[in-house]
């Protein structure tokens, strides 16, 4: 398939794998943001052909393992009246809120709905005047433009009966809680390219600077991973830390100004809640005062209450690359897909389903 | 307590961690697995049911004739899509259960449970589709049953059917029958019938529309059967796809199995789509695909045998049963050389955020 195979090609890749060994004299840690990019890494095998000296950790760009439970309890509690109708993206579902997640309120009669693009909620709130038509919205810089388009389109065409529950958040603050921690061993970041698309990557220049640490802007094939390690590599060895575009075919430094626009039209930055990691200042984005009536958790009179994690997860630790899936005491026994006791066990893009799908070595597969 | 139940200790209910049914019980993957084990197998088992085969084989009395047995029930929305309905999507769903196990298909009934308002034009051109379908395959409808059930009880129409066929040959073809060093076929590229129902239901355009794969796959095991091919396994890779098929069969046989990712044929249009919605098509559901397990003294001559036939010209070897490796694990060569284990699919495949 063009545009795709030649970033799978095996030759190359282990030019690639050859040429990272060549300049690597010292071992280094690098964490890759993006849920995508750990997929890619864990699925194709990437580390098994990077030396033994690097080591790859998974960070937090999985926007489904850092949405608090507090508001997934929100969202199955709004799911749960009769006149309203919660849609989200399908990834959110399966995610552990304090007692139950989004499938089984489903399964007890709550109208949950699987939309692809946040703008399809509005249809739906046309089609049912008379309910109220929520929209889940989580995720990063990337989802930011279309869920702004959702509420800017809302207003603009009047429709009273949908809302936004919003759990936004932002890359640049989590890389900085990550360097600033004390236990952090990250030395250099492989950044997101889709998000970097939207916001482009001069805000991330200060942050090379301050910590010394080195970021490349990536993409999600094998072979823009495989370079991205060796551009990250390379600056290692160098003593350098730069921000680089190893993405060049999609990210602009500027990145997409009509995007920006629109998401600083909607939303305003505001600290915000990470699961696992706690609140993070200028973390997230909220939606203006201008807004505010689209604002889901306004609407339904919903205030915070006593939201609860299993007390086994270490998502936390695993989401700041301080330790791996598979380090995790209930990784693949007590927590699996079908029995998450957290949310990097059932998002697509969450680094232990991508241990458990992919690798398992130590646990027996089940008989059919 | 009724005294002609025995006592015993078990629990009458299954233990089950889910105090009810999810969408997923029925999706082909690990839950559909779980709900077959302990709530169908615990309660029916018997021989022919614990062969775990796409139908059950057994000889009627005295008989010497080997007979397969099975049933299948169609829900699918919409009932028609780029390349089928859910009339002819019953007929073959059932023909190749049957031609699975091996089997010559026969005779076919078919259930109908018909939502009130559903427009009698729509129910003639499902049963005319379902009519062309048994007659390109070669097999009858004799029997069947019609149900009305209130407006809002039924997605418009669900069909079941049922199919016998008759075994005529030596061949023991089942999961039990798989041996190391088997080779592993399939008849065409996969993820298309999956594809197509979500690009309609989903309302995602593409330059051409992606057709269902869904044909009667009968002719073309007859024809590795005819040819003398040594067969040990086929399944047809329906909800749950390619990985979830290997699986099971891995899991009954006791076997390790390795596929290669290069070697898996998916069309362009097809990977694009999965691509863009976060979907692997390895776990995507096809309707007129196969995987056979052969000897490998016989793979060449069955790859080509299936690609001389109109349903398996994009035929291809994917892969091999392991002389060593952890007995139920299924692996892949990634195309970038790396090794990855296939799992079962846990849940539904829902697309994904960014």
């Amino acid at each position: 398939m063009k545009y795709l195979d030649e970033y799978r090609d095996a030759e190359t890749a282990r030019q690639y794998a050859q040429a990272i060994a060549r300049i690597t004299t010292q071992p280094w840690t690098i964490m890759e943001i993006c849920g995508g990019q750990t997929h890619a890494i864990v699925k194709f095998g990437i580390d098994e052909l990077l030396p033994a000296s690097l080591t790859l950790v998974h960070g937090p760009g999985c926007p489904v393992c850092v949405t608090p439970v507090d508001l997934i309890d929100k969202a199955i509690e709004i799911a749960a009246r009769p006149d309203t109708i919660l849609c989200s993206f399908g990834d959110m579902l399966r995610v552990p809120g304090t007692r139950r997640d989004l499938l089984s309120a489903k399964a007890a009669g709550a109208d949950v709905r699987i939309v692809y693009s946040p703008t399809d909620c509005l249809k739906i709130a046309r089609d049912n005047p008379a309910r109220q038509v929520v929209f889940f919205a989580v995720g990063f810089e990337t989802t930011a433009p279309a869920n702004a388009m959702a509420v800017y389109a809302a207003r603009q065409q009047g429709i009273a009966n949908f809302s936004m529950l919003v759990s936004h958040v932002l890359v640049p603050p989590a890389m900085e809680a990550i360097l600033s921690a004390p236990q952090n061993q990250v030395q250099g970041f492989l950044a997101a390219g889709h998000v970097c698309a939207v916001m482009g990557y001069t805000e991330y220049e200060p942050i090379a600077q301050r910590y010394h640490t080195p970021i490349v802007v990536t993409g999600f094939e094998p072979l823009d991973i495989l370079q991205g390690v060796y551009m990250c590599v390379r600056q290692l060895e160098e003593g350098r830390a730069e921000v680089e575009n190893q993405y060049t075919r999609v990210v602009r430094r500027e990145g997409n100004p009509q995007a920006q626009k629109l998401i600083h039209e909607v939303f305003e930055i505001g600290p915000r809640t990470w699961r696992g990691i706690g609140e993070i200042p200028h973390s997230g984005y909220a939606l203006r005062p201008a807004y505010a009536d689209f604002d889901a958790e306004r609407r339904f009179g919903l205030t915070a209450r006593g939201a609860e994690e299993s007390g086994e997860c270490i998502a936390g630790l695993v989401l700041q690359g301080v330790k791996k899936p598979d380090q995790c005491p209930a990784f693949g026994t007590r927590c699996t897909p079908e029995h998450p006791l957290g949310a990097p066990m059932v998002s697509s893009e969450g680094a232990c389903a991508a241990y458990y799908l992919y690798r398992r070595p130590a646990v027996a597969p089940a008989r059919a | 307590m009724d005294p002609a139940t025995p006592f015993t200790l078990s629990c009458p209910i299954p233990i089950s961690d889910y105090p009810t049914v999810l969408l997923a019980h029925g999706g082909g993957g690990k839950l559909s697995h779980m709900l077959i084990e302990k709530i169908m197998l615990g309660a029916f088992g018997n021989p022919a049911l614990d062969a775990r085969h796409d139908g059950a084989v057994f000889t009627l009395n005295g008989s010497p004739a080997r007979v397969a047995f099975t049933t299948d029930s169609y829900v699918i929305h919409p009932l028609f899509f780029p390349g089928g309905d859910i009339g002819s999507l019953a007929v073959h769903g059932t023909v190749n259960d049957l031609s699975m196990c091996g089997a010559r298909p026969l005779y076919l009934s078919a259930g109908f449970i018909i939502e009130e308002g559903l427009p009698m034009d729509t129910l003639w051109r499902v049963v005319q589709s379902m009519q062309q379908a048994a007659q390109h395959a070669g097999v009858q409808i004799v029997t069947g049953d019609t149900k009305v059930v209130d407006r809002g009880k039924a997605d418009g129409l669900f069909i079941n059917t049922a199919g016998v066929g008759v075994i005529e040959h030596d061949l023991r073809i089942a999961p039990q029958s798989v041996r190391p060093g088997d080779v592993l076929l399939v008849n065409g590229d996969l993820g298309r019938h999956g594809m197509a129902i979500m690009a309609v239901r989903e309302g995602l355009e593409f330059e051409s529309a992606i057709e269902s794969d869904s044909a009667p796959l009968n002719g073309l095991v007859q024809a590795l059967i005819d040819a003398g091919i040594e067969i040990h396994c086929l399944r047809d890779l329906t909800r749950g796809g390619l990985a979830s098929a290997l699986n099971e069969i891995a899991g009954v046989a006791q076997v390790s199995i390795s596929i290669e990712e290069a070697l898996i044929p998916v069309r362009d249009d097809v990977r694009a789509a999965c691509e863009i919605l976060g979907f692997d098509p390895l776990y995507v559901a096809n309707e007129g695909r196969l995987v056979a397990f052969v000897g490998a003294q016989d793979a060449g001559r069955a790859l080509e045998i299936l690609q001389a036939h109109p349903l398996g010209r994009g035929a291809a070897q994917i892969g091999s049963v392991n002389a060593a490796g952890r007995p139920g694990l299924v692996t892949l060569r990634s195309r970038i050389g790396a090794s990855r284990i296939v799992d079962m699919m846990s849940g539904e495949q829902l697309p994904r955020i960014c």
